[in-house]
């Protein structure tokens, strides 16, 4: 078991109170399995993949534990987890093009990076790590401006996992991207696992379709807890949570005409998580919800590794 | 014809001294009638925005005509009563600092400002009821405390208010929810039974397909391919449509692999000799269809 | 989308209560406008305390404070007392007028620039700075001394006519970032006209910044002022706290040991300009999130 997350609890210090972004999330991820973090703004899966390797001012640790490894995460501890960023946990960011420093060459950029953590720049496996993920050499001596959006994007996995963290994050790694560069990133994603630069991937996105096709397991999340956990085909094909079947109903496929099947969306808008009502969280925007969903339904495991948190599934 | 470009470019001035220009848009015909949603569909740096803008007075036109009602387009009080836009952040579509609804009392003091307060207010309540906001949970409220989808539909309704005759829907669905979005799609192909046109502007080609009844392709600032959507999308003649079909990633397929255009010279051939209609309503910028 | 992004609208809520709520809780700022408003209403009021004309010779010459002069006489009798209170006015007068001055100009420029761009901005650039690399101390100089400045209405006048180009350059910058939002062009097609756009979608926006401009640009008028006076080139008429100093500089104040003289004046404008600067830092941390200490 490479990862395993228990109850973990991970709220938002706000003028008006604590916003309860995570809140008791549950799961294992395997070595070599590529997890797909799924859910609308506001769920809690951008928190979920912070928490894991650094936590912002506003966000504290409340409750639960994470373990990598057999090792516990102290994750609440900003200066103990340095030893663990970038050697065991590794992120790649939304926004790339940010995360480089503009001033510096990457090859110098990378260099420095690395002696920041200890280790030599090995040049010939950076070479071929960029030739994996299709950037020419040439790309080390410019500077982050004279990328573009996908090359940034792609530079940026490459450094991230220079040091074969055992768990990368990817958070939201293609979402700015045109849909042509979406695929290379994403296909050069999946390269680095069947390389074994990274032992497993939590893939964070609001892109349920795209995720399908690099995940192995899908993950939906629904204001700050688990919907339901399956691997990708069941997800898509065979959910049983009534939020992951609205949600799959309301995307439009290319084929789909508006003059010929009408979709709809899910009615209503996700609870505040500063003051989350009891119960299952989805019940008020949920066809099934009847009296039983005014207790919070447990994540249960109704098929092998299909978790599934509805007293209706 | 309502909406009409011909032969439109666009350059931009760049360098400290203006001396260097970049085409953004370059030698687009295309048009939109009363009562049709018209998907506009590039990536990054297609200059689709640019012609949204371009459409809606916002940006000047380098060469080439826009003709609304056969007249050419300028940025003027009149024509806004007309035709009006949405665009991408609703966040910042508003300003933060006034409550939401101001957008329609703009409306009122520029267009309206003889009609009565009590029929005004009743015009808001009926056009906010027409994109299926509750009147009563949006107004009085400021923008963040509403949701992105609101804000969109708030926008829709504000159009509504006057004489509209054709929205420019500039990617306005990219930043809500899935679960969300669907609803505002709906609402802009419920429009078109109003007779309106609408200009949709997307990268999702999903999107532009479960919309649109025509689409426009658009790759570096030129048409590449238009036509039916169904003409379109179930048979690109393009390989720049190919490829952009074959990267969008569905539910129920494996991730296809088209031809990579790098190394098609249509786009320089295209622009210079104009579409091919290759057959009737489906029009393709390449020289050589056959060889591609 | 993200959490964050979830959360940090919600923060903003009722964005003009929530900086109300700072502004009385942050000492800075209620320390440095308690100050200011305090010496403000000495100024006010203290003049209808006192009969004595402020340059109005007097029996009792170079005598420290007591009950019956307050803060002592000048070498000539005069009452320092009513000196300082009348200064206090004419200094914050200065302030008013100079800081006013070019806040308007600054605003007017750095709106128009930043709004329209192109060449407009360009010219207007140029303008800007011309002024801003002429030492305008030095201009102030000559002014002063080739027309020579009879009140402090004029002096004001001059300041400010010279102090705005960095508000006019900070204004178009923020001018610049905004007009690019989209409420700008949504504006426009509600069928707003520039002006009116410029009033009443940008300049909204950033009330606080240009509320510190203006602090700012007082506490620079009044520096300004007293340094002129001080050394000799303020208002031929009246009285300030620059040329209280300069008088009592003049007569050897320091020398005789009449303290009573020099200090009052030049604590008054320490305290006038520091409870600015301070009061300045603190509005800072009110509209700015990131400082605010939670």
């Amino acid at each position: 078991m490479s990862l395993r997350v228990s109850e973990l609890r991970v709220y938002y210090r706000t003028l008006k109170g604590e916003v309860r972004a995570l809140d008791g999330m549950s799961f294992d991820l395997a070595d070599g399995e590529i997890i797909g973090l799924v859910g609308e703004s506001g769920c809690g899966k951008s928190t979920l993949g912070k928490s894991l390797i650094r936590m912002d001012g506003r966000m504290h640790h409340v409750g639960g534990s994470v373990e990598l490894d057999g090792k516990e995460l102290p994750i609440a501890d900003d200066r103990r987890m340095n030893d663990f960023r970038f050697k065991e946990v590794s992120l790649i960011p939304q926004y790339a093009m940010s995360a480089l420093n503009p001033t510096r060459k990457i090859r110098k950029m990378v260099g420095e990076l690395l002696k920041s953590r200890g280790a030599a720049l090995d040049a010939a496996e950076l070479e071929r790590r960029m030739d994996q993920v299709g950037l020419p050499r040439e790309v080390l001596d410019r500077y982050p401006i004279e990328l573009s959006g996908g090359m940034k994007q792609r530079m940026v996995m490459v450094i991230s996992t220079l040091l074969d963290p055992s768990l990368l994050i990817a958070d939201e790694v293609t979402s700015a991207l045109d849909v042509s560069t979406q695929k290379a990133v994403a296909r050069a994603l999946l390269g680095f696992r069947d390389s074994g630069y990274v032992k497993s991937m939590i893939f964070v996105t609001h892109d349920l379709a795209l995720t399908h096709h690099i995940a192995d397991t899908i993950m939906v999340m629904y204001a700050g807890k688990l919907a339901e956990k399956a691997p990708a085909h069941v997800i898509v094909k065979a959910p049983r949570h009534p939020y992951t079947k609205l949600l799959l109903d309301s995307l439009p496929e290319v084929g789909v005409r508006y003059s010929e099947r009408r979709l709809e969306g899910i009615a209503g808008s996700p609870p505040s998580l500063l003051h989350p009502p009891a119960g299952c969280r989805f019940r008020d925007r949920c066809p099934l919800a009847g009296d039983e969903c005014a207790e919070e339904p447990p994540a249960v495991e109704i098929a092998p590794a299909h978790h599934v948190a509805c007293w209706k599934a | 014809m309502m909406l009409r470009l011909d032969d439109v470019t666009k350059e931009f001035r760049i360098g400290a001294f203006g001396g260097k220009t970049v085409a953004a848009v370059r030698s687009v015909s295309f048009d939109v009638v009363p009562g049709e949603v018209v998907s506009l569909i590039g990536e990054s740096g297609s200059g689709k925005s640019t012609i949204g803008r371009m459409i809606l007075g916002l940006n000047s036109v380098t060469s080439g005509a826009i003709t609304f009602d056969g007249r050419p387009v300028r940025g003027a009080k009149e024509y806004y009563r007309h035709v009006q836009g949405i665009f991408q952040d609703p966040f910042s579509s508003f300003n933060p600092v006034f409550k939401a609804d101001r957008v329609f009392a703009m409306i009122k003091q520029s267009y309206y400002p003889a009609v009565p307060e009590q029929e005004w207010a009743e015009r808001v309540r009926s056009a906010l009821r027409d994109v299926r906001l509750n009147p009563d949970q949006v107004l009085g409220k400021y923008p963040h405390q509403l949701s992105g989808g609101q804000l969109q539909r708030l926008l829709i309704a504000r159009a509504l208010l006057l004489d509209i005759k054709l929205l420019v829907a500039d990617e306005i669905t990219s930043m809500l929810d899935a679960s969300t979005r669907i609803d505002v799609l709906n609402l802009l192909a419920e429009l078109k039974t109003r007779g309106l046109g609408v200009l949709y502007i997307t990268h999702d080609l999903s999107l532009g397909n479960y919309l649109a009844e025509r689409t426009v392709v658009l790759r570096k600032g030129g048409v590449v391919e238009m036509g039916l959507t169904d003409k379109v999308f179930g048979d690109p003649l393009h390989p720049y449509t190919r490829e952009l079909l074959s990267a969008v990633p569905r539910l129920h397929e494996e991730w296809g692999d088209a031809a990579a255009v790098d190394t098609c010279l249509y786009h320089e051939r295209g622009a210079a000799e104009g579409l091919l209609e290759a057959e009737p309503g489906h029009f393709v910028a390449c020289a050589q269809l056959e060889s591609c | 989308m993200t959490t964050l992004q979830e959360v940090a609208p919600r923060e903003r809520a009722g964005v003009r209560r929530e900086a109300l709520y700072f502004a009385v809780r942050n000492g800075k700022l209620m320390t440095g406008l308690g100050i200011v408003l305090a010496l403000l209403l000495l100024g006010m009021i203290g003049p209808l305390l006192v009969d004595a004309a402020p340059n109005q010779y007097g029996p009792q010459p170079m005598s420290p404070p007591s009950g019956e002069y307050w803060l002592g006489t000048t070498t000539f009798g005069q009452d320092i007392f009513a000196q300082f209170v009348h200064g206090l006015r004419s200094t914050f007068a200065v302030g008013v007028i100079g800081g006013g001055i070019a806040a308007v100009i600054g605003m007017v420029v750095g709106f128009v620039a930043g709004y329209l761009g192109g060449i407009v901005d360009e010219v207007l650039n140029m303008l800007t700075n011309i002024i801003l690399v002429i030492p305008t101390l030095a201009v102030l100089l000559i002014i002063n001394a080739y027309l020579g400045i009879r009140s402090v209405a004029v002096q004001g006048l001059f300041i400010g006519l010279t102090q705005w180009p960095w508000a006019a350059r900070a204004i178009r910058a923020q001018t610049f970032s905004l007009r690019t939002r989209e409420f700008v062009d949504l504006a426009r097609m509600s069928g707003s006209g520039t002006g009116r756009i410029i009033a009443r979608e940008v300049a909204p926006n950033m009330s606080s910044y240009l509320f510190m401009t203006f602090i700012l640009l007082f506490g620079g008028s009044v520096l300004i002022a007293s340094s002129l006076d001080f050394i000799g080139l303020g208002p031929t008429e009246g009285v300030s706290l620059g040329l209280m100093l300069q008088n009592s500089t003049q007569w050897s104040a320091l020398q005789l040991g009449m303290w009573w003289w020099f200090v009052p004046p030049g604590a008054a404008i320490t305290a006038i300009v520091g409870a600015l600067y301070v009061a300045n830092v603190g509005l800072d941390e009110v509209f700015n999130p990131k400082l605010r200490e939670t």
